[in-house]
């Protein structure tokens, strides 16, 4: 066990926990962050999408002890209503049957636009590619994601 | 929060279930005890709320409250269903609130999520509750006005009368929940409709994109632990011993034992899949702890003896044996071919197929197989259990709640009342959470640790444990005459462990010789149902099979599936098919004109068709198919569906496309495959899904217009798919497509 101090979406908080748990179970477990999903635990499914920095990373790879003084955003961290841009962008095209994969498309979504704020169908596709959706949303994500660059 | 509090009188149940299930209105006050019984998870709003009905509250400053009474995985039913009544209530949809139901089908019904069912099954009660909720705040305003009932009107949530005067439906709400639910009411005709057949958004949509713990996964409760169960490494196996001794040293790890799910020699019961009957449970403070204990076990498996359990069909117990033995992918093939082989149970005969074959001038004949598939539902299996000596409260994602109850009643020796089960969102369904053994084992955790538990799955765990999409195999027959005239068909279903035949489909009814069989080969691997069960199979096959059949013809596959449901309509042979045939040919004519099939503008394109009718609808797509880097790619699909109203047209436009994108991915990569026993793939890195950048750039829907009750949609777009694209997969390749998945892990496309 180990104390960390973490940034997480503008605020500070501290853990004590075992410096190999992955900050996607940090999280969910100790800071009752319940949006950030476990899907697969290999970084294969991006459900775990959150934000080191700006950077869209999968949570369940990443061990707090790496986290250091870098900046974690949440899902929780974008807006408290639903106001963030990218959410409302997936509002408007009622993006989601279950939902659970949601939060991380959007991170995903997130990230792509503030790295590449016009990106191009192929940009889209191959950053989402890594985000599986079982209910199978894409479409609409892709559309979301193009309402949302032009916001 | 969390105490029980349910109890019924005979009266209310009789009130309610007359509201749930068949829709009739009995005359009588049902609210003296409704106020202590609503207990959903979302509960979170104050006011003083007056209950019109089971579904119905409205509190003074017109709030209206609307149960869902049906699980909600995605289908949309937390918005469609309350639509359902509110359309009937008239009522501003902007002032509903909704609240998932806990489970009880005293007032709610059967609560079942699965079989396309959940707005066919609430359709009528839900117009029943909006609108007798409506009359008994019209009779309020009647007696508080002392005017005639029959002289006062309403428009969205406005009570008036010719005399000038006016409510608010809140201000008679109180009144009105103290007046006798009528005995009849009149419901709407379908051309006033205006919140039905009008899109509203997902009323969970802000949670869902704030990421507001919606989901079984995401409840927690003071004191919780978190639970995980190691399985055997293979079907056909059993726990033999293990040696907890170095987990239980591990931080944060509170016990170790294992559990029996199910009580040797009991019967059983619906929904009671049992894979593995013991299991070692972990259980700890956190998740990664719990993980971690996990790797340190040392645990011994043995091969399980065959088994015998016995089941109550109909009233009669029926007797079920699951074999002995280390099953692998190669053997279940040999065996099929095996077994295809032998005579199989006749399911339907029609004329003299024997006869029909012998005199072909023509017989065609192909064999389909598909492999098993797991549900890979998005959230993992989890439940919440608490069990106490007196009182038990499960809550997470489950399709089937009716059905647990009765496994939990029996297995933890409670009375039903005692048993609070709430549903939670779930990250999918697909038939899976009908399977209820992980609420079992939740709370066989819960009561031996003696502690509130939350049990999860990992990915791992979720996708080796069973209940899959059976492994199928058909082989069909047509026997043509010299003028190429369709005179005979014979289909023969096998599978492990069951047959995938509906016998009185399409094109049963169409052909004067007629013969339907099937085999089963049982097995240790488990089944459930999976989006569409077998008609997810034999819409590939078949459809697959009518292609061929029309090029031997020569005949449009379009003209052909017309030519026969014509004939199914005017001249039918048998009396029991199952399909409607004017809605099937319909679904066709609606195909046609929007893919503007056989146009000249789009003779270059590469297009396969197919249609089917499950779950009370039917649906058809045309798949425009390319090669993309030498690969087969769906570029865009057109669909139609007749599923009678549509309740919600935007969500059932994405349940639409998210059953091709859905049927596209299976059709192309899904297969669970066995070595030894233990499935081959468990996680997403060995099981491929459809990802982003492989679905179509477009996916159009168009619905048939027509004021049919709602028939199912959730799983009829879904069959149609995989044989849509096989035919399209002979169109672009030349080939033809006959085992599933079609396209091999190495992208490469596979005959
Ligand atoms: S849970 Fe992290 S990528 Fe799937
Ligand atoms: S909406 Fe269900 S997994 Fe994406």
């Amino acid at each position: 066990m180990a104390k960390y101090s973490l940034k997480i979406n503008g605020k500070t908080q501290q853990v004590d926990v075992d410096p190999l748990t992955p900050i996607l179970w940090v999280l969910r477990d100790h800071l009752n962050l319940q949006g950030t999903k476990y899907g697969c635990g290999i970084a294969q499914c991006g459900a775990c999408t959150i934000h080191l920095n700006g950077m869209a990373v999968r949570s369940c790879q990443l061990p707090v002890s790496s986290i250091g003084r870098q900046e974690i955003t949440t899902i929780e961290g974008l807006s408290e209503n639903g106001t963030h841009p990218v959410q409302e962008a997936w509002l408007e095209h009622d993006v989601a049957q279950c939902g659970y994969c949601q939060s991380g498309q959007i991170m995903t979504a997130v990230a792509l636009l503030k790295n590449n704020p016009n990106p191009s169908d192929e940009d889209i596709e191959a950053t989402i590619s890594g985000n599986i959706c079982r209910c199978g949303t894409y479409l609409r994500i892709k559309e979301a994601i193009k309402t949302a660059a032009k916001k | 929060m969390m105490e029980n509090k349910k109890t019924y009188t005979r009266r209310s149940f009789i009130q309610s279930s007359v509201l749930a299930g068949g829709g009739l209105m009995l005359s009588f006050s049902w609210f003296s005890e409704a106020k202590a019984v609503e207990k959903g998870l979302s509960f979170n709003l104050m006011g003083d709320w007056n209950q019109l009905n089971g579904y119905i509250q409205i509190t003074t400053d017109n709030i209206v409250k609307i149960m869902c009474p049906n699980p909600e995985f995605g289908q949309n039913v937390m918005t469609s269903l309350p639509m359902i009544a509110a359309e009937e209530l008239d009522v501003d949809w902007k002032d509903v609130k909704v609240e998932m139901a806990s489970h009880d089908n005293v007032k709610f019904g059967n609560q079942f999520t699965g079989g396309s069912n959940s707005v066919r099954a609430y359709w009528k009660p839900l117009r029943n509750a909006g609108a007798s909720a409506r009359q008994m705040l019209i009779e309020a305003a009647a007696q508080t006005w002392n005017v005639p009932a029959s002289e006062i009107t309403t428009k969205v949530g406005i009570l008036s009368h010719s005399s000038g005067k006016t409510a608010k439906y809140g201000e008679m709400a109180a009144k009105a929940a103290s007046i006798a639910v009528p005995k009849e009411v009149k419901l709407k005709s379908p051309k006033d409709f205006s919140i039905i057949r009008n899109s509203r958004k997902n009323i969970e949509g802000v949670k869902i994109v704030t990421g507001k713990p919606l989901f079984g996964m995401d409840y927690s409760m003071e004191g919780m632990q978190i639970a995980m169960v190691q399985h055997p490494p293979a079907f056909g196996m059993k726990l033999k011993s293990f040696d907890a001794s170095a987990a239980l040293k591990m931080p944060g790890i509170k016990d170790v034992f294992s559990i029996k799910i199910f009580e040797e020699g009991s019967n059983r019961g619906a929904f009671e899949t049992r894979t593995f009957n013991e299991l070692i449970a972990i259980v700890g403070k956190s998740t990664w702890e719990v993980m971690n204990a996990r790797k340190v076990l040392k645990v011994d498996w043995e091969i399980a003896p065959e088994r015998k359990e016995f089941m109550m069909v109909r009233g009669n117990k029926v007797e079920e044996i699951t074999p002995y033995g280390l099953e692998s992918t190669d053997l279940h093939f040999e065996k099929m071919r095996e077994w295809a082989k032998k005579p199989a149970k006749v399911l339907r005969r029609d004329g003299d197929p024997e006869n029909a074959f012998n005199n072909a001038a023509v017989v065609i004949e192909r064999t389909y197989n598909a492999p098993f598939l797991a549900h890979n539902c998005m959230e993992p299996i989890n439940f919440f259990a608490h069990v106490e000596a007196d009182k038990a409260l499960f809550v997470g994602p489950l399709q089937a709640p009716n059905f647990a109850d009765a496994t939990l009643a029996a297995r933890f020796g409670l009375p039903a009342d005692k048993i609070e089960i709430l549903m939670t969102r779930m990250g999918g369904g697909f038939g899976r959470r009908a399977y209820h053994h992980y609420m079992v084992e939740a709370g066989l955790i819960s009561q031996r640790a003696k502690t509130p538990i939350k049990l999860i799955y990992s990915r791992e765990d979720d996708m080796t444990y069973g209940i899959y999409r059976p492994m199928y195999t058909a082989t069909y027959r047509a026997a043509l005459d010299v003028n190429k005239n369709l005179i005979g068909f014979h289909v023969t279903g096998g599978g492990i462990p069951e047959n995938p035949i509906h016998a009185n489909r399409f094109p049963a009814g169409a052909v004067d010789n007629y013969l339907a069989d099937g085999w089963e080969i049982p097995s240790n691997i488990t089944i459930g149902a999976f989006r569409a069960p077998r008609s997810n199979f034999n819409a590939a096959a078949e459809q697959s099979f009518l292609d061929e059949v029309a090029e031997a013809m020569g005949k449009d596959p379009i003209q052909l599936r017309l030519d026969l449901l014509k004939k199914a309509k005017e001249r039918p042979v048998g009396s029991n098919n199952d399909y409607d045939p004017g809605r099937y040919i319909g679904v066709l004519e609606l195909l046609m004109e929007k893919s503007g099939w056989g146009k000249s503008e789009n003779a270059g394109k590469k297009r396969g068709v197919a249609a089917y009718f499950c779950h009370a609808s039917y649906a058809g797509h045309v798949v425009d198919m390319v090669l993309r880097d030498g690969l087969p790619y769906v570029e865009r699909v057109i669909s139609a569906v007749d599923c009678g109203v549509v309740v919600n047209p935007d969500a059932a436009t994405n349940m639409v496309q998210g059953a091709v994108v859905d049927g596209i991915g299976q059709s192309f990569y899904g297969a669970l495959t066995h070595k030894n026993g233990a499935a081959e793939q468990n996680n997403f890195h060995n099981y491929r899904m459809i990802r982003a950048n492989e679905v179509p750039q477009k996916i159009e829907v168009h619905f048939v217009q027509n004021d049919i009750d709602p028939t199912g949609l959730g799983e009829p777009p879904f069959p149609p798919v995989f044989g849509a694209v096989a035919n399209a997969l002979f169109q672009t390749t030349g080939q033809r497509y006959y085992n599933q998945p079609f396209v091999s892990d190495q992208g490469q496309p596979k005959s």
